[in-house]
């Protein structure tokens, strides 16, 4: 093959790949390659920085030292001139060359028809004559060196030359040229490796993150982002992101639990009022057994209802959604009431109710919501209270906000329970033979939080004394916003 | 009386129409909000059910508020499978007279719906009711029965005055808990039971006949021993 179509393909192949290797528009907008150019061009400015003060302060400071050598002899000559004529300067260039042991100095006095009368140069150099200041290549002793020199028309036609050979300094300044454009070429080189070495350090340290996030969307809420240890920025935000796994992994759970409740809970009745219907449609023989069989299965699945529409309830109340509704209102009145209505049920139980509310308790909140709560309260008192117990309803409205207590004397919650009670069907040992959701406290819970309040529960000695520690009226500007 | 049910469930509108109508009452029903309004404003109806999300861009409220815009005033019971608080009082405020939640009995619907007619009668102030021997005097507060006064607490005659005032139709639980003590909650147990077995202690139990009568799977209903 021609050579020369070889050469101009193989310059093809390379430009193509050069163009290949070129990034492209997407790479630039990447944080990692952004980092590691900020990097790059921040090492090359501090380079370049340096650089230029070194060539400034080493090349600069012999240009200058020579420059005031010069100034110094032609001083030193103007004087003599003053002083002597053309004699006294001829004597003194004598003098100086005399003593000049470096072999740098050059002089040269020449009379009007350009004659050497002083200096060691053999001849005027053709140099023109109008300038002041130049540079020059001469042929002397030890080769051809370059010197600097100075140009004086003295009085009467003479011509002077001052000047140094700077053939020294002018390879010192090639070296120093020479080692600054390699230091620049290292730079170059460390600046490119330390962009990559900052690129690939930002991308690991993200990588972690970035991996454990997807691990996590993938569904597995397990991992975490490492943390190093060294108590750096960057561990800062692994622990924050860490924090904030951990939050929703127990929001999950908590949303986990209360479905695997509802899904359990529900599914007992809803097998109870099935199998009724399956055996009554199996096995019914007459129509009173069908109806019977019916009427109990509806019940059930009332039951389900029920259990739906509290956790509904709850939910609602939980949202904040109601709190546009709010109003203040005297409880006292509203507590009587409840105590009126279960007065009966807790005689027909063999219980006592006794009230102590005090004459005046000024609420901020809505009625309803609250004479549920203490309807839950007063429910749970009757039911697990033993016959001949004693219920008791107080309410007072003291410095620190409004107590409503309900205290029984029944089996109370052990006080490992405690905490877990007030969560969705919760059931105590104690209480699962009893009727009931589970339901109740939670909802409790759910309308002291959105009254800005707390529900307690605490030993009644022996029993359960649960209290409803609302603010008062005053306080309603302290309630979380809805 | 004739009753228009507007829902568009095939299943429930037609078990509340066969319900309605075996109670013995004239039943209508239009599947859609569009019709529902025309049959509501153009035909005299007793009482309307009226469910809340219907097909044919006129939804409950909307039929609710355009009727009471023209002065009609046919009472109406939503039933609704919007069950929330804000819900219900929604519902009542554009002019609704009750409101009931899905999934429902049916015998709670027809007790509503038949305490809604007869609320929609305007009798005008009454002073005094009477059922069978049973007297009650609303202004001196006072209660007898056969000439013989009972003394009662002052919720059990309101107890006593509401199932007076709903006299020969049932009355549900939960229309008591509403009427009686304002009550728009559940109760786990059976409070009612137990207060309307104490009002029978009073006022049944020192008579040779009974007035109030326990519904099986609805309620109570007062009302005299027929002859």
């Amino acid at each position: 093959m021609d050579p020369g179509l070889r050469r101009r393909r193989a310059r093809g192949r390379f430009l193509a790949r050069l163009l290949d290797m070129l990034p492209s528009e997407r790479v630039f907008h990447s944080a990692d390659v952004r980092f590691g150019l900020i990097y790059a061009a921040l090492f090359g400015i501090s380079a370049a920085a340096l650089a230029a003060f070194v060539w400034w302060s080493t090349a600069g400071l012999l240009l200058r030292q020579t420059e005031a050598a010069i100034d110094a002899d032609v001083l030193g000559l103007t004087e003599r001139y003053n002083e002597g004529g053309t004699a006294a300067v001829r004597d003194t260039i004598q003098q100086r060359l005399a003593a000049n042991l470096d072999d740098d100095a050059i002089y040269m006095l020449v009379d009007p028809a350009f004659r050497p009368i002083a200096g060691n140069l053999d001849r005027w150099p053709s140099v023109p004559l109008d300038d002041d200041a130049f540079d020059l290549e001469i042929r002397r002793a030890r080769g051809l060196s370059k010197v600097r020199v100075r140009h004086f028309d003295l009085p009467g036609g003479y011509q002077l030359l001052v000047g140094r050979d700077v053939e020294v300094r002018g390879q010192l300044r090639g070296m120093l040229q020479n080692a600054l454009l390699w230091a620049a070429f290292i730079a170059v080189l460390l600046g490119t490796v330390g962009a990559w070495a900052v690129r690939g350090l930002f991308r690991a340290t993200l990588a972690e993150i970035s991996a454990t996030a997807m691990a996590i969307s993938a569904g597995d809420l397990t991992r975490r982002v490492r943390v190093t240890g060294q108590g750096e920025e960057f561990d800062l935000l692994a622990e924050t992101i860490n924090d904030m796994l951990d939050r929703i992994s127990r929001l999950m759970d908590g949303v986990r639990q209360v479905s695997n409740a509802i899904a359990h809970d529900l599914r007992t009745p809803i097998t109870r009022a099935r199998t009724r219907l399956e055996d009554a449609a199996l096995h019914a023989t007459c129509e009173a057994d069908l109806r019977a069989a019916i009427e109990r299965a509806t019940a059930d699945l009332d039951g389900v209802v029920s259990v739906f529409q509290a956790l509904l309830r709850i939910a609602e109340i939980e949202a904040g959604a109601r709190r546009s509704a709010f109003v203040p209102f005297d409880a006292a009145p509203v507590l009587a009431d409840l105590a009126d209505l279960y007065c009966a049920v807790a005689e027909d139980g063999g219980l006592v109710l006794e009230t102590d509310i005090a004459p005046e308790v000024q609420l901020f909140g809505d009625r309803e919501m609250i004479q549920q709560a203490v309807a839950n309260l007063l429910d749970n008192a009757i039911k697990f209270s033993p016959p001949g117990g004693v219920v008791r309803l107080a309410a007072r409205q003291g410095p620190a906000g409004i107590e409503i207590g309900v205290a029984d004397q029944g089996a109370g919650i052990p006080k490992a329970d405690r905490a877990r009670a007030t969560q969705r069907f919760f059931r105590g040992e104690t209480a699962r033979s009893t009727p009931g959701s589970g339901l109740g406290l939670a909802l409790v819970q759910a309308v002291a939080t959105l009254h800005g309040g707390a529900l307690a529960l605490e030993d009644n000695d022996p029993g359960l004394r649960a209290v409803l520690r609302l603010p008062v009226q005053a306080e309603r500007a302290a309630l979380p916003p809805a | 009386m004739r009753i228009l049910v507007v829902e568009d469930d095939k299943d429930v509108a037609g078990f509340v129409v066969k319900g309605l109508r075996e109670a013995g009452h004239v039943v209508e029903h239009a599947d859609n909000g569009r019709d529902g309004l025309f049959l509501a404003a153009s035909e005299g109806f007793d009482a309307i059910v009226l469910d809340r999300m219907l097909p044919g861009g006129v939804d409950g409220l909307r039929l609710l508020e355009t009727l009471r815009s023209q002065g009609n005033t046919t009472p109406v019971l939503f039933l609704s499978a919007m069950a929330q608080v804000d819900d219900r009082v929604r519902g009542l405020k554009a002019g609704g007279d009750d409101y009931m939640t899905k999934p429902f009995a049916f015998a709670e619907l027809l007790a509503r719906v038949e305490a809604l007619t007869r609320r929609g009668k305007g009798e005008g102030p009454v002073t005094k009711l009477v059922v069978g021997d049973l007297e009650m005097d609303l202004l001196s507060r006072g209660v007898k029965r056969a000439g013989q006064k009972i003394d009662l607490q002052p919720r059990e005659f309101r107890l006593l005055e509401f199932l007076m005032r709903h006299a020969g139709q049932v009355v549900t639980r939960t229309m008591l808990l509403e009427g009686v003590w304002d009550y728009h909650f559940d109760p786990q147990t059976n409070v009612i039971d137990v207060h309307v077995s104490r009002l029978r202690q009073k006022v049944d139990k020192p008579f040779p006949s009974s007035l109030i009568h326990t519904v099986r799977n609805a309620g109570y209903m007062l009302r005299a021993e027929a002859p």
